[in-house]
């Protein structure tokens, strides 16, 4: 079985965002990027499955210009054996995404897809979904854990009332939590390894071009910032504070 | 005139808050409001979603293939139920964010996550970067307007409403790879991070496992929800579930106490859009006096058994 995982190029968690003074967006030049956090949790999951031999070969696979290669690289770095970038420069929707990866997974038949649930800038939480949705297979969003049993994963899904488990056949589109795993910190000598792992480029033409029907994005402006309010001298002042403004 | 779906998210007896907050948000798109709840046996859960205020019909679809909220079968079903309709909304719990996009999926659309504010009737506010950006974004002309309401943005519509129910047969059929297995419940009878009217944070400053303790009974004192800084999840002290920020929960609780907290930004994005904020911290420098609106400069150590004394 091959893997199939997604990795988004994005301004690293740690960076402090700024909006922009033209509104125009946030700023990103000369600001650290990094892969997506929940997309380095999917790809440390294909590799878990691969070294339990449950699969053969796990493929990374990011759309964007050469920058994104870096990310790819650090992805093969990670264990990955070989990567694909879907050439295409500048901002792409979730269903252009999604139809990106369903010509992919047309090319490469895997069975199993992995995508981190949410990329931490556009925060829209849908490309898994959509993905599973075009191809017409299961879906299993948030998983905190994956079992794989011969033609079937059963999922523990992280949902708001606690954890609920699915079973899906395979092939299906399987989207990351925080708790499924930590991911392996790359050692100096797979970075040299990942240079001669083959990264192929294929031109987002190839997969069917974009999907339209874009949602237009206008001005971005700062959140409305929390003021500074009062001290309290001890414990017994605050839970009177807390009482007198009915919150206790 | 917008028309409006609303998909009813319950747990088979019970309406979900997060339904009645996303028909608020549907009032200031404006429109004709109706509610599709889909399950199985699933009436009292119809005439629940009836009572609330604003809403003219109320389409239940009862199938066993629908009866737990398996994205796979209810995308299918929420796509044939949309025809007629401007606008499909669903609450952005766990719950729409998994099932939505796959039918916007089946529409041909692209989705709008988390509306946080209406600006007409295509045109939304959106936060992105974990809040730190809040975006205008509209739908194209001739789209059906697919989106998610953001549940700390919206207060939930009231009661008092007497919707019409109409029996819908199903359009769609199992598909059939995808079974349902179950739900665990987590954090036993502790109130969901999410939905709770007060939640209790600690920090790294706890030191152990064993400390938060402490802040559990204060917390069961006051039916309060418990959640942790990165740092004090990275420790070891607290599972990741209890996770509060950027790369775990972003919540919005009515009241918001942080115990040795010091508010990196990854923790604060997930908390500034709570009631009130209230800081206990040994350090006066720490950031997050920044930003709360109650502080005290204490040992935590010292500070919660005072508050288990002092809340009776």
């Amino acid at each position: 079985m091959k893997i199939l995982v997604g990795i988004k190029r994005v301004v690293d968690y740690n960076v402090r965002v700024r909006v922009r003074s033209d509104g125009s967006g946030v700023e990103t030049d000369g600001v650290k990027m990094s892969i997506n956090p929940f997309d380095e949790i999917a790809l440390e999951e294909a590799l878990r499955i691969k070294e339990a031999g449950n699969a053969e070969e796990v493929i990374v696979a990011s759309i964007g210009s050469n920058a994104c290669e870096q990310q790819l690289r650090t992805g093969l770095a990670m264990g990955a054996d070989r990567a694909i970038r879907v050439d295409h420069d500048g901002p792409l929707q979730p269903l252009s995404v999604a139809k990106a990866f369903l010509g992919l997974v047309e090319r490469e038949e895997p069975g199993l897809v992995i995508l981190g649930k949410q990329a931490i800038d556009d925060d829209n939480n849908q490309t898994g979904q959509m993905l599973a949705a075009l191809w017409g297979r299961p879906q299993a969003t948030f998983a905190s854990k994956i079992v794989l049993d011969g033609g079937s994963a059963t999922v523990t899904r992280e949902v708001d009332a606690g954890l609920e488990t699915i079973t899906v056949d395979l092939p299906a589109v399987v989207t990351t939590d925080l708790r499924l795993n930590e991911p392996r910190f790359v050692k100096l000598p797979d970075i040299m390894k990942a240079k001669r792992k083959p990264l192929d480029v294929v031109p987002l033409a190839d997969l069917g071009g974009e999907a339209g029907h874009d949602l237009a994005y206008g001005n971005f402006a700062p959140p409305p910032k929390r003021e500074r309010g009062i001290m309290v001298e001890d414990t017994a002042a605050l839970v009177a504070e807390l009482k007198n403004r009915g919150l206790l | 005139m917008s028309k409006i779906l609303i998909i009813a998210e319950h747990d088979g007896d019970t309406l979900n808050p997060g339904t009645a907050k996303a028909v608020s948000c549907a009032q200031a798109i404006g429109g004709d409001i109706d509610i599709l709840v889909l399950g199985e046996d699933i009436t009292e859960v119809a005439t629940q979603a009836a009572a609330i205020d604003g809403v003219t019909t109320v389409h239940a679809t009862s199938a066993a293939h629908l009866a737990a909220p398996l994205a796979a079968n209810w995308a299918a079903e929420i796509a044939a139920a949309a025809d007629g309709y401007s606008h499909v909304l669903a609450p952005s719990s766990t719950f729409g964010k998994d099932v939505l996009p796959r039918a916007a999926a089946l529409l041909g659309v692209n989705m709008v996550s988390d509306i946080a504010a209406v600006d007409g009737e295509r045109s939304f506010k959106r936060p992105v970067y974990a809040g730190n950006a809040i975006a205008e974004v509209s739908v194209p002309d001739g789209d059906t307007v697919v989106a998610t309401a953001r549940t700390a943005s919206w207060p939930a519509a009231k009661e008092g409403g007497s919707a019409t129910v109409n029996e819908r047969p199903a359009a769609s059929e199992d598909a059939g790879h995808t079974r349902y297995v179950g739900l665990e419940s987590g954090g036993g009878d502790r109130p969901d991070l999410q939905t709770a009217r007060i939640v209790l944070s600690g920090g790294r400053a706890f030191g152990s496992a064993e400390n938060f303790e402490q802040l559990y009974t204060v917390a069961d004192k006051l039916k309060a929800g418990v959640g942790a800084s990165r740092a004090a999840v990275d420790a070891g002290y607290v599972p990741n579930d209890m996770q509060v920020g950027q790369t775990g929960k972003i919540i919005a609780p009515e009241l918001y106490m942080a115990f040795g907290i010091s508010g990196a930004i990854q923790h604060i994005t997930g908390i500034k859009d709570a009631g009130t904020i209230v800081a206990v911290n040994k350090d006066a420098d720490a950031p997050i006096f920044e930003i709360a609106d109650i502080g005290l400069v204490a040992d935590l150590f010292t500070v919660l058994p005072e508050l288990e004394q002092q809340l009776g």
